[in-house]
């Protein structure tokens, strides 16, 4: 028996188990996956980037006080954790990891993604975050310094990624399709969806 | 062991798809959505505190990077500390879950829930 059969027998145990006893229904499971296979995604940091974008009094809102900037949006998150907004600069490049597990602002990003929770990316973004980026297609030139802000259940980060360059005509919402799940990680620029891996 | 390929995933999701979809499935196989969606059921239900899981997924994951012996799976570090927070929360019992693994794995083969 392969080890996913073998874990997919124990999470069957448990939730038999669970619904026997009356503490959970399968509705409410399955309403749950729903939700975030398909409600959740990265809209809402998208929206926030891009009210920034075409808004300089938005941005110092956000940068302030992102919960409260971001309830200005008018979307439904529950601020679950602090959150830090990091601003990327032509001198300066964020990208965010979780070092321990895989803390992340799904409110603002959806459920992070399998990389996002894998081994060699929480231990290598650390060690050598230019190589690692370069790797998953974004080569930083030598002169712009490299911030990696560590993820925790106190305090979770979200990069605000820069406005690509030849979208003076574009309007928010517009703007807010290019903004990519992996821009607002760090691991690639707004507008240029990483090639690997399914990204953005 | 195969994910229902037909499940609606982010990419089908019509006019709002780009800033909405995910760039990738959510979940590789249908346990790893079951066993997501039982713990964030549990904890929205206030059987438990975030942090308590979390403390655990971390330990999990940590004795995975020290024994290296079986494929990382990121949702089996998760089965094993939602399953070690039912047991220290008396939700379930240790035997208890062992009978009734063994149970559905005597099914007969061919079974489809």
């Amino acid at each position: 028996m392969s080890e996913g059969d073998t874990n997919a027998l124990r999470a069957e145990a448990l939730e038999s188990l669970l619904v026997e006893r009356g503490i959970v229904r399968p509705e409410v499971v399955d309403a749950i996956i729903r939700r975030f296979e398909q409600d959740i995604g990265p809209m809402n940091g998208a929206r926030a980037v891009a009210r920034v974008w075409v808004d300089p009094g938005y941005r110092a809102r956000l940068l302030a006080d992102p919960w409260a900037a971001i309830a200005e949006l008018g979307v439904t998150v529950i601020p679950d954790a602090p959150l830090v907004v990091v601003e990327n600069s032509p001198t300066a490049h964020n990208v965010v990891v979780c070092t321990l597990c895989s803390c992340y602002p799904s409110g603002l990003l959806g459920l992070p993604p399998s990389w996002y929770k894998s081994p060699p990316y929480r231990s290598r973004m650390v060690r050598e975050p230019r190589a690692l980026l370069a790797e998953m297609g974004l080569a930083l030139p030598a002169d712009v310094e490299v911030r990696v802000w560590d993820s925790s259940a106190e305090m979770r980060y979200m990069v605000l990624p820069e406005r690509p360059a030849g979208t003076d005509a574009m309007n928010e919402e517009e703007l807010a399709a290019l903004v990519t799940r992996d821009a607002m990680i760090g691991v690639a620029k707004a507008g240029r969806p990483r090639e690997a891996g399914g990204g953005g | 062991m195969v994910a229902d390929a037909r499940r609606p995933t982010l990419d089908e999701t019509g006019l709002s798809a780009p800033p909405r979809k995910n760039g990738e499935l959510v979940f590789a196989e249908v346990w790893e959505s079951r066993v997501f969606g039982l713990t964030m059921a549990l904890h929205e239900a206030g059987a438990f505190e975030w942090e308590e899981f979390r403390q655990r997924l971390i330990a999990e994951i940590a004795a995975w990077e020290r024994r290296h012996e079986a494929e990382w799976s990121y949702y089996a570090c998760w089965l094993r500390a939602f399953e070690g927070l039912l047991v220290t929360k008396g939700l379930c019992a240790q035997t208890t879950v062992e009978a009734r693994v063994r149970e559905l794995a005597a099914r007969p083969a061919g079974h489809d829930h």
